[in-house]
């Protein structure tokens, strides 16, 4: 196996998981498990991925005592208040991307899968790259 | 991830190359970004590595060095902004004095609060992205494409997927332009051209859309105007009619002729703005857009079952929401760096009006291949180190790691209260002659509401390359001249590329 294979995997294509609107406007994507996927990955793991995400998105997006609260103080201060602290949805954001950096690493990886952080595509998709198959055990 | 982190860093500042001088460079009252630092060789044209916004598709106007977003037609802006300050000014000039040492101090005091709130609220408003969503990649529309089946005309029929939201049956349609399906309330905004989650309406005096990220602070705006306005009206009488008292009424008018015209604007704006105000309190309570509001999306008229599925049912949930909800981060990524490796060639396209779609196109494939390329060689760098017993890899900058140094800038510049006195940056991606958009400014605003929401919903036929405004818009404004697609077209930008992918195939060739 060369080094340059290594590093330089072909993308064979990509699958793109849709916003799901059912519940309206906010930020839920479709648990349905694209076709593409299934030699790759069990269906549970890639729904327990996508409702995880789902969670974490309604959690940025959750009205509340908490988020009442940053709104009002954001308003009285002027809005400068952001100047040193982030807001709730940036932080939750931030967690996103340390879920989804961890679930590259652990499950899709290994599978040759690679999920894309939504903010990237403007939350509008969840992109998962399917690298060929270059494995150690199979000769070409 | 820290490697990642201060691979960022280094490449900002490499020592022993010099920094290009960047054409476009903020002067000084706004943090000037160090474009890159990349040698470039005597004779060819800059080749620093571009921000986003430099590149933007739409038609809007970036200052700061991209934080700072407005639309590309700023010229009611102005307006707004002299009178308010001019009304203001004499106000505190002419008529305090009096009222703080004839009636209370406090006048004074509240009317500057006031003023200052006003001006915030006006300045973010203005500058902040309204929640413009960034255009699909070109794998991405190449999938919708694939999705929906085309029946092989050379023009695709208009697009719309149905959905249904808390029991209501709600039409996605598919923009043309940014190749995406709108979310629901969404809509294109045909002078900014670019799709806004939550649209309600294109403000000229505000000089931007207003939409889900800025709508509060515009409904902020207009309710503490009309709160300064009326403030102003009140105790300019108050003041011509205690010195009238004194000297009689007409060397009282001839004592402070500022008076006299500060209540004449007062007395016009007073209306618009309490009606404007008036009926956005309606709107949010309602939670509704205007948009949706001048359609009659959710109106009994329309069905016995029709109801707003986006409200919260009671009056206080809806403002609430409306105005103290979470602010949702910009999706488009204005300040990050555009990743210019690449193992394609980008040919060089014509100037015509499939060239500026073109090379959004390569740009945006650019950007995505490389993403990939680098988050999977991190990837599988992590994976397979302990097997290659390898140095780790030093990476470009991912996009996603941009994201996170140019959030907290996204949030610096709305708050500032300064006005792009640091004027360089402005970025005309297009060069059209359809300044004639100024003729839009000249009817009254209400009424400019009502031609902008029919245009950009009720026509389909939005060209793919967006270049040229449907026949349907020109009919609407028939003062608009249609641009000419070389016009369109930046042919610096297109060298700029090829050059940036030449630059990026070298780099390949030597990993």
């Amino acid at each position: 196996v060369r080094l340059q294979d290594l590093q330089q995997p072909a993308v064979s294509s990509k699958v793109f998981v849709q916003r799901d609107y059912s519940s309206g406007t906010i930020c839920k994507f479709q648990t349905k498990f694209p076709s593409e996927l299934e030699s790759r990955l069990d269906k549970q793991q890639f729904e327990e991925t996508i409702q995880t995400l789902n969670n974490l998105y309604a959690e940025a997006e959750k009205l509340g005592g908490k988020s009442y609260l940053e709104g009002c103080l954001a308003c009285l201060t002027a809005y400068t208040v952001f100047l040193c602290m982030e807001t709730h949805y940036e932080k939750v954001l931030k967690k996103i991307a340390r879920y989804i950096k961890d679930q590259n690493e652990k499950i899709y990886a290994p599978r040759g899968l690679l999920l894309t952080d939504p903010i990237e595509r403007g939350l509008r998709v969840v992109e998962i790259t399917i690298f060929e198959d270059r494995s150690i055990g199979s000769g070409r | 991830m820290s490697q990642i982190h201060h691979a960022a860093l280094d490449q900002q500042q490499q020592p022993g190359q010099y920094n290009q001088i960047c054409t476009r460079s903020s002067s000084g009252s706004c943090a000037a970004p160090n474009d890159g630092s990349e040698p470039a060789c005597p004779g060819h044209r800059s080749r620093t590595p571009r921000r986003k916004w430099q590149v933007f598709p739409g038609r809007n106007r970036f200052y700061c060095g991209g934080r700072i977003m407005m639309a590309r037609q700023t010229g009611v802006f102005y307006l707004t902004l002299v009178l308010i300050l001019l009304t203001s000014g004499l106000f505190f000039t002419f008529d305090c004095p009096f009222l703080a040492s004839n009636l209370t101090p406090a006048i004074p005091a509240i009317g500057g609060i006031l003023f200052i709130f006003v001006m915030g609220m006006l300045f973010r408003a203005s500058f902040t992205d309204p929640g413009v969503l960034p255009r699909a990649t070109p794998d991405e529309a190449a999938d919708l494409e694939r999705q929906i089946d085309s029946t092989g005309c050379s023009r695709p029929p208009p697009r719309t997927k149905e959905v249904l939201i808390n029991g209501q049956t709600v039409k996605l349609k598919y923009c043309f332009t940014c190749k995406i399906f709108r979310p629901p309330r969404a809509s294109h905004c045909s002078l900014c051209d670019n799709c806004v989650e939550r649209f309600d309406h294109h403000c000229p005096w505000v000089g931007n859309c207003v939409g889900r990220r800025n709508y509060r602070f515009f409904y902020l705006f207009i309710l503490s105007l009309s709160f300064l306005t009326i403030f102003i009206f009140a105790f300019v009488i108050t003041h011509v009619i205690l010195r009238s008292n004194r000297t009689g009424f007409l060397s009282a008018l001839k004592d402070s002729p500022a008076s006299v015209l500060e209540v004449v604007v007062c007395f016009f704006s007073v209306w618009s703005i309490v009606g404007l105000s008036g009926f956005h309190t309606y709107l949010i309570s309602s939670n509704q857009t205007t948009n949706e509001d001048i359609k009659g999306s959710w109106s009994t008229k329309r069905g016995k079952d029709n109801y707003n599925p986006y409200s919260y049912g009671n009056i206080l949930t809806n403002c609430c929401a409306a105005l103290c909800g979470p602010l949702p981060p910009s999706l488009i990524d204005r300040r990050g760096m555009i990743q210019s490796d690449t193992p394609q060639t980008v040919s060089q396209t014509n100037g015509t009006g499939g060239g500026s779609y073109a090379s959004t196109q390569l740009r945006s494939h650019m950007c995505d291949q490389d993403q990939c390329i680098q988050s999977t060689k991190f990837v599988l760098q992590v994976a397979t180190t302990p097997l290659l017993h390898s140095d780790p890899v030093v990476l470009a900058p991912l996009p996603g790691k941009t994201t996170t140094l140019g959030g907290p800038c996204a949030y610096l510049a709305p708050s500032q209260p300064s006005l792009p006195s640091c004027g360089g940056d402005v970025l005309t991606l297009r060069d059209a002659a359809a300044d004639s958009h100024c003729h839009h400014h000249l009817h009254h605003h209400h009424l400019h509401h009502h031609h902008h929401f029919v245009s950009p919903e009720e026509t389909p036929c939005t060209t793919p390359q967006g270049a040229l405004p449907c026949p349907a818009h020109l009919h609407l404004h028939p003062h608009l001249s249609v641009p000419t697609p070389t016009a369109l077209y930046d042919p610096s930008s297109q060298d700029a590329l090829h050059e940036d992918s030449v630059r990026g195939l070298v780099k390949l060739s030597s990993v």
